[in-house]
């Protein structure tokens, strides 16, 4: 592979680490089905996500339906209706969001944006997806074993997960276990690769306070994964083995069904604080992308510099160290001593301060910005609102008064949905939206966009708002049916239909979506290679789509970070990271007061 | 949960750390010209990092597993089990195997590749033995009656046991692989760095494991 230079004149220290030798895919299987193309594992992740997350939606569908609708549809029985639950949780939060935020844009943008030419160890990213994928038909074949899947809730809390009487205790809870197992497996063969080559594989020139905010926040997310995720491994071994052995690390001697079972002595509270330790930093695994990418979003279609760079940087690392002691919080209702709940609360309060100086900069990077309402930039704005909506009430749920009556209430059900649920998906709208043009070198249909944006964003207030009355009301989380209980008001029922026929017409509206996805593939218009005039390198390579390789035959040389949008003094109002200050165009060179075209300061 | 909340907090310290360390008094907004480029990354061959990644993962799930064994352990119906001697014998051969291996990292480095050889085969050779010895004090618990159900100290005897060995496994496969290209024959200087780096990873991999066995040996001797 030739040496990257910019152009021959110019110095440049020669590279001190070997330049990775690409694999030449020949055959079609090899470039799109056994790929070791970063780009090509990133679409079949994405794919695979997408796929297995409608799956997710349509199972929404139909307990909304439920609930809206009580004693209307036959084919959903209370253990069904469980069973529903628990999959659409763990589909959404795993399957769905992890897997699209790392796998999805991870190998999509990593190498490209850090100017590398591929991952650092392709194969291992390659079987890192089939795994990926064996765990999603694994997941998905508990459909249809006797029994089903299991309906234990998606935190699978023992002993009632694997007990006789919850559905799916025979099959189905032993099939999530092991396709859990195998998600993190696969999962940590691509965080291994998405660490390294950040460190490693960073073309000259790109040092870690020149990286978009998207990179850091995937890279921390990675960092958080690989730490956090060998606790939900440590539980799940251990629950496969309570169940198939019959040792007791986590079943206490009960009695079920009139038998007294073998099991003698484990503890309950042990797998949630595994479950949670691995939990909450999911939380973060989830969002931290989501905050990276919203901030590119933002500075690019605001035409602005990101406000506060480096503490935005900061406040990502901070947010990812602080993820680690605040587990406890969802377990408030298991009966700890105070003073332990009393630290939880304040690590979690505390971990509001990083969170909120992100969406000061992400507001102040709006302001005086030259806003283009793009459908991005729509679903970028649509974030932050439904991102602080959610926080807030996250204040709430975070001190142990305020939530020992709000626990395992609609509240819950609202406050998570808003901000780790529609929060980071209205983030994966807008970055698709983005990024479709190069991954495809179409744009994305305009007005299909707008509307699918608007019917979502308009949508899911309207479900969740509501929940939140019926939250206070007392209303239960994960019940079938309510039937006639004092607490709740006759409102409450109307409420919930209410609620249904919104979640179904959101529903149906991304259906825009998806058709937009594939026949803009064929009928978009051309974008060009770089559409939204945006500087960071993914969008100066000299194909669009990239070819193998990313960059053809030099690597780019970057010479500024992702943000110098309208620069004073410089013609265009964005100049990209791999031009030197010397080419930069200025507005009058024969002025000698003009305003030097580099270096405001942030 | 506290033996994970200190190994957590030293190395989200690390990160914080080194992360602060290259983001402090920069000027992120100023840009570079032409002459001054430099290449920022961390100097290491990928695969060493990784391998510190890696271990960073292992020593993760370790640590939780470790938290799990105490908090379960302060329950009431914990019972203490009887070790085998036969540990210790096990012990002994995992502690050769890996300084078998640092002396096939130190010939390595000074380009003796017959030594090389040698002390990678007799590592191999311990390993697997290692690996055969755990396999008999299963058999030796198992014949005195004490099986996973057992007792719990008993049940995690056998998972930490079994996932321990499972690693060295992995790690064998990084040592067939090495191996295959050590006897291939060493000819070019790119293919004896490259064979050094391997043998320098394996080392390191068998050293660390070394160290989890050790801790882990040291709380099964306190149940």
């Amino acid at each position: 592979m030739v040496q990257a230079a910019h152009d021959a004149t110019s110095f440049v220290a020669p590279l001190e680490v070997e330049e990775e030798e690409l694999y030449h895919a020949k055959t079609f299987i090899g470039k799109y089905i056994w790929s070791q193309d970063a780009k090509v594992i990133a679409i079949q992740y994405a794919v695979t996500a997408i796929a297995i997350g409608l799956v997710a939606l349509v199972l929404s569908v139909i307990m909304r339906l439920q609930l809206g609708f009580p004693d209307t549809f036959d084919f959903i029985t209370p253990s069904n209706y469980l069973q529903f639950v628990t999959m659409h949780g763990m589909i959404m939060v795993i399957y769905l969001l992890t897997a699209l935020f790392l796998g999805g844009f991870g190998n999509y943008l990593i190498p490209l944006m850090c100017g590398a030419r591929d991952m650092v160890f392709p194969y291992v990213n390659m079987v890192s997806y089939w795994v990926y994928l064996a765990a999603v038909l694994l997941l998905v074949a508990s459909f249809f074993v006797p029994g089903g899947p299991t309906g234990a809730g998606w935190t699978l809390y023992p002993p009632q997960a694997i007990s006789p009487g919850t559905p799916g205790a025979d099959a189905g809870i032993i099939m999530m276990l092991v396709s859990l197992a195998l998600f993190i497996v696969g999962f940590t063969m691509g965080g291994l690769n998405y660490v390294v080559t950040v460190l490693q594989a960073r073309t000259r020139g790109m040092t870690l306070m020149r990286l978009p905010l998207t990179i850091w926040g995937i890279f921390m997310a990675t960092v958080l994964a690989l730490l956090a995720f060998p606790a939900l491994f440590v539980s799940a071994i251990m629950m496969t083995l309570d169940r198939l052995l019959g040792t007791s690390f986590f079943m206490p001697a009960m009695v079920s069904m009139g038998e007294q079972t073998a099991y003698d002595g484990g503890s309950p509270i042990l797998f949630q604080h595994l479950f949670w330790f691995f939990g909450h930093p999911e939380v973060y695994i989830v969002a931290l992308p989501a905050f990276g990418i919203v901030s590119d979003l933002l500075a690019t279609h605001a035409r602005k510099c990101i406000f506060g760079y480096r503490m935005m940087v900061w406040a990502i690392v901070a947010i990812g160290a602080l993820s680690f002691v605040v587990w406890a919080h969802h377990m408030y209702v298991s009966g700890m001593n105070p003073y332990f709940g009393f630290f939880f609360a304040t690590t979690t309060l505390i971990i509001a301060v990083p969170t909120a100086i992100k969406v000061y900069n992400w507001v102040l990077t709006l302001w005086r910005g030259n806003i283009r309402l793009t459908v991005p930039m729509l679903f970028a704005i649509g974030f932050i609102f439904t991102f602080i909506n959610g926080g807030l009430t996250g204040l709430f749920l975070g001190n142990v008064t305020v939530d020992l009556p709000l626990s395992d209430t609609y509240f819950v059900v609202a406050h998570f949905h808003m901000v780790m649920a529609v929060s980071p998906i209205l983030v994966v709208f807008g970055a698709i939206y983005h990024w479709y043009p190069k991954i495809t070198g179409r744009m994305l249909n305009d007005t299909l966009g707008k509307a699918h944006f608007w019917i979502t964003f308009i949508g899911t207030y309207t479900i969740y708002y509501p929940m939140h009355y019926l939250g206070f009301e007392g209303l239960p989380r994960r019940y079938y049916a309510y039937g006639d209980t004092a607490f709740m008001s006759d409102s409450a029922q109307a409420l919930n239909s209410f609620i249904t026929v919104a979640a179904c017409i959101v529903a149906v509206a991304q259906i825009l979506f998806i058709w937009n996805l594939i026949s803009s593939l064929r009928n978009g218009k051309p974008s060009g290679p770089n559409p939204w005039e945006a500087t960071t390198l993914e969008w100066q390579t000299p194909d669009t789509p990239p070819k193998h390789g990313n960059f053809g035959e030099n690597l780019p040389l970057v010479y500024r970070w992702a943000y110098d949008y309208s620069v004073p003094g410089a013609v265009e109002d964005f100049i990209p990271q791999n031009v030197p200050p010397e080419d930069v165009p200025t507005a009058r060179t024969d002025d000698p007061t003009a305003a030097p075209a580099e270096g405001q300061p942030a | 949960m506290s033996v994970t909340l200190v190994f957590m907090a030293v190395l989200m310290g690390m990160v914080a750390f080194w992360l602060l360390r290259h983001t402090i008094n920069v000027r992120p907004w100023a840009a570079e010209s032409r002459g001054n480029l430099i290449n920022s990354n961390i100097q290491l061959p990928a695969t060493k990092i990784a391998l510190g990644v890696f271990m960073a993962v292992v020593a993760s799930l370790f640590s939780l597993f470790i938290s799990a064994y105490s908090i379960r352990m302060s329950l009431a119906d914990w019972r203490p089990m009887p070790e085998p001697d036969l540990l210790w014998v096990n012990t002994g051969i995992l502690v050769l195997a890996s300084v078998a291996l640092q002396w096939a990292w130190n010939a390595a480095n000074k380009g003796r590749m017959e030594i090389v050889k040698r002390a990678m085969s007799i590592a191999g050779a311990l390993t697997v033995a290692f690996v055969l010895g755990q396999y008999l004090a299963w058999e030796q618990l198992i014949a005195t009656g004490y099986f996973m159900t057992a007792n719990p100290a008993n049940a995690f005897f056998f998972l930490l046991t079994g996932l321990h060995a499972l690693h060295l496994f992995g790690g064998l496969v990084a040592w067939y692989r090495t191996s295959a290209r050590l006897w291939r024959g060493v000819g070019e200087t790119a293919e004896i760095a490259k064979i050094r780096l391997n043998v320098e990873l394996c080392a390191v991999y068998w050293h660390f494991l070394l160290v989890i066995w050790l801790i882990l040996f040291s709380l099964m001797l306190n149940t």
